[in-house]
């Protein structure tokens, strides 16, 4: 569904990414973890164009990723981001039905009832009316996780979905993830949550430096580490208990 | 006091017309300030650089000078090269490309400020160039340059002053007409500084009540 081939990125005389391959299947949960600055989510930002790559290939699909083919990419393969980028001068309805009804050109009442169902489904409908600026935490990022829904994509990044948001609502958000996942979505997610990874990915990758330094079953990655810089940040993390 | 009031009676269907010209040509040179400042912020974020050169350059050079010289100019000058406006239409003109390279720097400022996350997420749902603009980068960027804005539209409320100087009956001129003819420079003045002050509150009052309703908690 989405393979990665020898993905370099470089900003500026920094290299950020080097010769990173991934394959993710259809239906299948990748989770990329590894320390901030290692080049995690810019692996996920250069699937969607959102970061120009320097070198490699994407393809979602038998479509490559290029500028030209970046307007269809992106309606097949949704993001949610670490700090929910609502729009703050819309509704949570208005929200989700943004780019049904301005990038897909759905009718607007097709678009709104949909929008409800999808916000029944993170449990937002009391919500549509809201501004995002009133929600918690875990309620935008469960609107974002609705919006890129509307999309009906066939695949989402998730850019450290849980990482804004306050422990306790943590897992409101990852309940929500975990049933897309029940439901077949393929999924790449650059996470913290190692709990999280190693019941409902079907992959993890380590990254490091720009490169996948480890990359297997997530039993194998997360219990049975290879490498010694994957043990030592996954010591690190563990020591934070995941909330679920 | 009694002399004030007097005065106020028998001056004001005068200052009052003049207030009416002030008020139309305001509102003419609001909208062609707005219009040509939109023009010039998408010519100085196009992609084909001599468009972006070209906006630089005319806020630069517009910026640079003097209202009252630009006036001069397309009152006296064009019309040796061919361009004789009349004079409420030199006014508009004058005042509407001078305010539109300040209004043109607020609304640049507003888009500056605008959350890149927010602009991410426009794209990463599929939006194009036109769409994320007219969806996102518009109107987040006016809501916030709104307050500079609206500044800039009281100043141009006052500075429609100028347009005295090119024989456009407005209330200075009316005024100073007035004041000359009858020699009660005191009442008149004063009469012309109450009614800007009063024209200004409406405008002000129209640019808080647009940004309550723009507020976005």
């Amino acid at each position: 569904m989405i393979v990665l081939s020898g993905v370099t990125k470089r900003f500026g005389t920094r290299t950020v990414l080097s010769g990173v391959d991934l394959t993710v299947g259809r239906g299948q949960v990748l989770c990329l973890i590894g320390g901030s600055g290692s080049g995690k989510s810019t692996i996920l930002r250069c699937i969607n164009g959102l970061e120009r790559h320097d070198a490699g290939t994407i393809h979602v699909g038998d479509t490559l990723v290029t500028p030209a083919s970046l307007p269809a990419i992106r309606r097949r393969v949704a993001m949610v981001f670490q700090r929910f980028n609502l729009f703050p001068h819309r509704t949570v309805l208005e929200n989700v039905i943004e780019a049904p009804v301005h990038v897909l050109g759905e009718p607007l009442a097709a678009a709104r009832a949909r929008a409800m169902d999808l916000l029944a489904r993170v449990d937002m409908a009391d919500h549509a009316h809201s501004r995002p600026g009133a929600l918690s935490g875990g309620q935008a990022q469960r609107v974002g996780i609705a919006r890129a829904l509307a999309l009906r994509p066939e695949a989402i990044l998730f850019d450290e979905p849980t990482s804004a948001l306050d422990p306790e609502r943590v897992g409101e958000v990852l309940t929500v993830m975990r049933e897309l996942a029940d439901d077949g979505m393929t999924m790449l997610i650059v996470t913290h949550e190692i709990g999280f990874a190693r019941d409902v990915a079907d992959q993890v990758a380590f990254v490091d430096q720009g490169v996948i330094l480890e990359h297997g079953a997530p039993r194998d990655v997360l219990t049975h580490p290879r490498e010694p810089r994957t043990a030592r940040f996954l010591a690190r993390v563990l020591q934070t208990p995941s909330p679920l | 006091m009694s002399e004030f009031l007097n005065d106020a009676v028998q001056f004001l269907p005068v200052l009052l017309a003049g207030l009416a010209v002030t008020l139309q040509l305001t509102a003419c040179a609001l909208a062609l300030s707005l219009a040509l400042a939109l023009v010039w912020v998408a010519l100085g974020r196009a992609r084909f650089a001599p468009w972006r050169w070209i906006a630089g350059t005319i806020i630069t050079v517009v910026r640079g000078i003097p209202i009252i010289v630009q006036l001069f100019f397309i009152y006296f000058v064009l019309p040796d090269w061919g361009l004789d406006l009349p004079p409420f239409a030199a006014g508009v003109v004058g005042l509407g490309l001078a305010y539109s390279v300040y209004q043109a720097e607020n609304i640049r400022g507003g888009i500056a400020a605008i959350d890149r996350g927010l602009i991410e997420a426009g794209e990463a749902l599929g939006m194009g160039r036109i769409v994320l603009w007219r969806r996102v980068i518009l109107p987040l960027g006016l809501r916030h340059a709104l307050p500079a804005m609206g500044n800039s539209m009281v100043m141009l409320l006052k500075d429609s002053s100028i347009a005295s100087t090119i024989t456009i009956a407005e209330l200075t001129r009316a005024g100073q007409l007035l004041a000359i003819s009858t020699f009660k420079n005191g009442s008149v003045y004063a009469l012309i500084a109450l009614l800007y002050l009063a024209a200004s509150l409406p405008l002000a009052a129209l640019v808080r009540g647009l940004e309550r309703r723009g507020r976005m908690a």
